[in-house]
């Protein structure tokens, strides 16, 4: 099932995904575009830890003229940086360079504590979409990527769906792909991770214990481009959904 | 009930001079090329957070960790600070500061949390650290490289901190070690006490 967390009447809601609308937990079923989209998380009872990888894909650490890592390079974000389905993320005025990043995201379902990577699957609620917008102008070589260039309010939207882990077969062979105003400017295949499900599950479950509603954002491919004010941008993966953001200056 | 951080905990890497002077000459070299511009944030996760009294579990793999006394500034609505909070910022000890410290920084427990949130001038606290009883440092927040009303509006340029989040104002470059069975106790009297004691982590 796909599951959605939206305004509609004023109202917070939950909502799942029927026939191509949207079945609201009031009982209703609206089209997409009559609700307000948040990202698909229901609240959590403490700050939500949100890990993401960069360099996570062997091309994109190649483009970026690093060589891929040997572990994975993570960062940390707070909630304030995540964002709705259709919504807006600011570009600052001035900069030269913020690019958007198409990454599956893991919704963690279960605590997490010491996980094997053959159980891993086992932790998972779901996946979805995030796009983790960056601003390169910004990037300083002090605990890189620094958080003025990744934790920007708004700039990581993340949907529409959560979609239950055992509606996604293989979430480690998914197409991705990025269009800015319509054209394909990021393909990509979640087969190409450096560092795969099960085994950053492992890896962080060893460490840091991870609750219900935790994320990872699990890098992203070759192909960003500059995006400017007006830009419609369209994260999608096979079998999640399309998340849609348009940049506003 | 003790007080428990209900926003993100950020905490800020040099800002206190003593952090930034022991990195001052190497700010040029590799891997950094050029010293920060803005403020360098990183966050302490909820899984860090560990209420006053408790113990903090070590890896076999880690031998020692670093005792990282400081203020966190809480924040209430509209940006505005309702109060300072005494917190010890654990770290496993790390040279390099060039990629994001989560391994080193947020491991199970590694937050020790002050019990209340007082309002008190940030610029005033002094800090004492002791393990097993015996004084190790006593830190200041008088001499920042950025003092709480500035990194706060050069925080601010890029990212808002809502109501409980919580900014950590620095830690001071000679941070005492501690190690398995060792007791840590923070004691500031504008903000009062934090102890925990090191325990090897269960197989």
């Amino acid at each position: 099932m796909k599951h959605a967390r939206v305004i509609h009447d004023g109202a917070v809601q939950r909502a799942t995904e029927r026939d191509g609308q949207l079945l609201l937990a009031d009982g209703r079923q609206v089209s997409f575009d009559a609700v307000t989209w948040l990202p698909p998380l229901e609240p959590v009872p403490r700050p939500r830890t949100i890990l993401a990888l960069g360099l996570n894909y062997a091309d994109h650490a190649k483009e970026l003229a690093f060589k891929a890592p040997e572990e994975p390079l993570v960062f940390l974000k707070g909630e304030r940086t995540l964002n709705g389905h259709r919504q807006a993320t600011r570009r600052p005025a001035g900069v030269e360079f913020m690019h958007y990043e198409c990454e599956l995201t893991v919704v963690i379902g279960r605590t997490a504590k010491k996980v094997r990577r053959d159980d891993a699957w086992d932790f998972i609620a779901g996946y979805t979409v995030a796009n983790d917008y960056a601003i390169r102008d910004y990037l300083e070589n002090w605990y890189r990527p620094n958080l003025r260039v990744k934790n920007r309010d708004g700039a990581t939207p993340l949907g529409p769906f959560l979609v239950d882990r055992d509606d996604v077969p293989d979430p480690m062979a998914v197409a991705l792909k990025t269009t800015v105003n319509g054209q394909v400017t990021q393909q990509g295949n979640t087969k190409d991770m450096i560092f795969g499900i099960p085994w950053l599950i492992e890896y962080f479950s060893g460490f840091m214990t991870l609750q219900p509603g935790d994320l990872i954002l699990t890098g992203t491919p070759d192909g960003v481009v500059d995006c400017r004010p007006g830009d419609v941008v369209v994260t999608e993966i096979e079998g999640l959904g399309a998340l849609m953001n348009t940049i506003s200056d | 009930m003790s007080w428990l951080p209900n926003g993100t905990v950020y905490g800020a890497l040099l800002n206190q001079r003593s952090e930034y002077e022991a990195l001052a000459p190497h700010m040029h070299d590799a891997p950094y090329k050029a010293p920060p511009k803005a403020p360098v944030l990183y966050v302490k996760t909820a899984n860090t957070f560990n209420p006053d009294g408790g113990t903090i579990a070590l890896p076999a793999r880690v031998a020692e960790v670093e005792v990282g006394a400081t203020v966190g500034l809480v924040m209430g609505e509209q940006g505005r600070v309702r109060g300072c909070v005494l917190l010890n910022d654990v770290s496993i000890p790390h040279a390099s500061v060039y990629r994001p410290p989560v391994k080193f920084k947020c491991l199970d427990g590694f937050l020790g949390l002050g019990t209340e949130v007082r309002e008190v001038d940030p610029a005033a606290v002094q800090i004492e650290v002791r393990v097993n009883g015996e004084l190790r440092e006593t830190v200041r927040f008088d001499d920042l490289v950025r003092d709480p009303a500035r990194l706060l509006a050069e925080v601010g340029e890029f990212m808002t901190l809502g109501e409980g989040d919580v900014l950590m104002l620095g830690c001071d470059a000679s941070r005492p070690r501690a190690k398995v069975g060792d007791r840590i106790e923070l004691r500031s009297a504008a903000l009062g006490t934090v102890s925990h004691t090191l325990v090897e982590e269960a197989a």
